[in-house]
């Protein structure tokens, strides 16, 4: 093949992969012939949907834990995490959108929603949590410090502020107080929605019984779980990672708190997600022999080594550690170890997302063969975009901590739980 | 209290006329809607779905895996090229237990190259090694839970009251939510249009008196089809009815299939 062959093969060849590792055979076995297709019906995208959303529960959960739970030890990081739910809440829907073969009619899921199908309420849930949620949340405890920063800011940032002010510049004990109580409220009522909003994207997979590995009762409790576990690692990251930037110091006290909760989330969601394995190896039904051989050929990588020993046994060592010896360890291992758990939990619960959406379309539902999956570079599903959409709610966090939390910005300071005057 | 009486009836007559009044257009828009979709689907004018119940029976011991129901039915729905079918022929292939094995049958090797569309090759074992082969037709399970139907957000597809279960192509959003649902393989997104396609009995053509077009082309009457709301004399499915005990696809899973086979094997899913 001479140079100029090989160059346009490269330049007209979008599977980099392709080049780089072997591929497996694309069918094994018998699948049904509308099977047969190179690629999934969803791929990258629909993996993306449930991290992003996962991670939008998991990190309000993590607020929520400041403002009903009153764990005052992680108030450092309340608005943050209720930042970072935000700025993934805002791509939800994209990867969706883009999935879909009209995403001109996907008005039509709210205008004629077809109530028996659980991806039909999906708008519903959504508009529910972002705008009755996370944003009135958000406003209430921001309102006062907008008022304060639409006076001191010029230019720009402080015709935002008055514009974001909504007109109410009250900022008398009384206003306050209905600020913070109001936000508790909607926080209360926040907690059983971001249940919701990530139990319903457990839903649309477990209620598909054409699907032994999806159609399974436990599907909405493991996605809530995780969401929980990778919410708030990612809190977790993002504060040290902004701390780091900043240059300030850690407060050790809300990092060990967080941890804490990191670990005991990720215990409740390993247990189970076991349980979930171990019920599926001891019934062994029908589809037994498929679901092994996706779980310890298709997907050993994904889900033995990324979501079980990454994602799962590893953090679980380190943050229990942590749980037993926290005083002989000094600080700085402290940080580490929180971090690389983090890490790896943020990772291991995306093999996981990508373990249930494409694991369930490695296998025939004639339950006689396999398909493989080499996901491209470049197109709708190529693994471009699929950084690229994963990226943007960390521009949007990026810019959010800009705006709204700089350090130049004094905060009226007061704590985002209503707590009684002695204190 | 009689004035009060006549007044509530006075108001109760306006809100009647009012709802009466209301809902008239709104029945006439449904009523209308309704007959866009049929329209759309390929429906003859002024057919009426809801008097007639449409099912289809495969009789496997019949087929001989030619291939002429997947062929004609590609040429007749413009299925696109490719893995894309709206009907299809598999093949079973069951061999002899090894020697010395206590095991009742062999393996089970099931193939349909392109969708048995141009029938098939050789056998892929001996014959001194073949136990039993079969062909099993395959289509749209007519399920009366559908759960393509259940999942679908938008209701683009949906039970047409006779029988058939319908894609309304202007309608689909293209989530491939369906496709997911199908237990069976029977749907597939279309390339060309980004809509879910699949078997819809030959809407076009039963509508119209005619037979879908791969019970029009069997050779070997694999393929029954016919109205059970308005059955004729020595009516064929009434006959595969009484003459087979049948079986349907996966009934675990509560679909309740409507396509009813006879001569398969536990190992048909």
């Amino acid at each position: 093949m001479d140079v100029t062959n090989v160059m346009a093969h490269v330049a007209s060849s979008v599977d980099v992969t392709n080049i780089l590792v072997e591929v497996a055979p694309r069918f094994e076995g018998y699948v049904y012939p509308n099977e047969a297709s190179p690629e999934p019906l969803w791929g990258i995208l629909i993996v993306i949907y449930p991290y992003i959303t996962g991670l939008v529960a998991g990190a309000f959960i993590m607020a929520s834990l400041v403002r009903v739970f009153r764990v005052q030890a992680l108030e450092p990081v309340y608005r943050l995490s209720l930042l970072t739910a935000l700025s993934f809440m805002l791509c939800a829907t994209m990867p969706l959108l883009l999935h879909l073969g009209h995403p001109e009619r996907c008005y039509e899921i709210m205008m004629t929603p077809h109530l028996t199908s659980p991806m039909a309420i999906f708008g519903f849930v959504y508009a529910w949590y972002l705008m009755a949620v996370l944003l009135l949340e958000l406003w209430f405890d921001y309102r006062q410090d907008f008022v304060e920063w639409s006076q001191t800011e010029p230019g720009f940032r402080g015709m935002l502020y008055r514009a974001l002010m909504l007109g109410v510049t009250d900022e008398s004990e009384a206003a306050v107080k209905l600020d913070m109580k109001l936000g508790w409220i909607i926080s209360i009522i926040g907690i059983p929605s971001a249940f919701l909003l990530h139990g319903y994207v457990g839903f649309i997979f477990g209620s598909i019984k054409a699907n032994p590995w999806w159609g399974n009762v436990l599907m909405p409790i493991i996605f809530i779980l995780s969401a929980m576990v990778s919410g708030i690692a990612l809190c977790v990251l993002n504060y040290m990672v902004l701390t780091w930037v900043r240059r300030k110091k850690i407060d050790m006290r809300c990092l060990d708190m967080m941890a804490m909760f990191l670990f005991y989330a990720l215990v409740i969601d390993a247990a189970v997600e076991g349980l979930d394995w171990i019920h599926r190896i001891y019934s062994a039904e029908e589809d037994f022999s498929v679901i092994r051989y996706v779980a310890t050929e298709k997907l050993f990588y994904t889900l033995n080594i990324g979501q079980a020993l990454m994602g799962t046994v590893l953090p679980l060592l380190m943050l229990g550690l942590n749980q037993v010896v926290r005083k002989r360890l000094s600080d700085m291992a402290r940080k580490r170890m929180y971090f690389a758990s983090a890490l790896m939990i943020v990772l291991g619960v995306f093999a996981m997302r990508w373990n249930v959406v494409i694991g369930g379309q490695l296998f025939s539902k004639s339950l006689r063969g396999f398909m493989s999956y080499k996901m491209q570079f470049i197109g709708m599903e190529g693994w471009l975009l699929g950084l690229v959409v994963l990226s943007i709610p960390f521009i949007i966090l990026t810019v959010m901590i800009k705006l709204f939390l700089s350090e130049r910005l004094p905060t009226a300071g007061h704590t985002p739980h209503p707590t009684p005057p002695s204190n | 209290m009689s004035q009060k009486l006549s007044r509530r009836n006075v108001l109760a007559k306006i809100s009647a006329a009012l709802a009466a009044a209301c809902a008239a257009p709104a029945a006439q828009a449904a009523k209308a809607t309704v007959q866009k979709v049929l329209v759309e689907s390929g429906g003859a004018k002024g057919y009426d779905p809801t008097k007639h119940k449409w099912a289809m029976a495969i009789d496997a011991s019949r087929c001989i895996g030619c291939g002429s129901c997947a062929d004609a039915c590609k040429k007749e729905n413009h299925v696109p090229e490719g893995h894309y079918y709206r009907t299809w022929i598999e093949r079973y292939v069951i061999t002899k237990p090894k020697p010395g094995s206590d095991e009742a049958r062999g393996e089970v090797l099931v193939d349909s190259p392109e969708g048995g569309m141009h029938g098939f090759g050789p056998c892929p074992v001996p014959k001194e090694e073949l136990l039993q082969s079969f062909f099993v037709p395959k289509l749209c399970n007519l399920c009366l839970h559908s759960p393509c139907a259940q999942v679908c957000p938008v209701g683009a597809t949906f039970d047409s009251p006779d029988g058939a279960v319908l894609v309304d192509r202007k309608y689909c959003i293209g989530c491939g939510f369906c496709i997911q649902a199908c237990p069976y393989g029977c749907r597939f997104m279309s390339p060309v249009t980004h809509t879910a396609e699949k078997c819809t009995l030959c809407y076009h053509r039963i509508t119209r008196g005619l037979k879908p077009a791969c019970v029009e082309v069997c050779p070997v009457q694999a393929r029954i089809f016919g109205d059970l709301k308005n059955p004729v004399p020595d009516d064929p499915l009434q006959t595969f009815y009484k003459n087979n005990r049948v079986q349907t696809l996966k009934p675990h899973l509560g679909t309740e299939p409507r396509v009813m086979y006879a001569g398969i094997d536990k190992e048909v899913r």
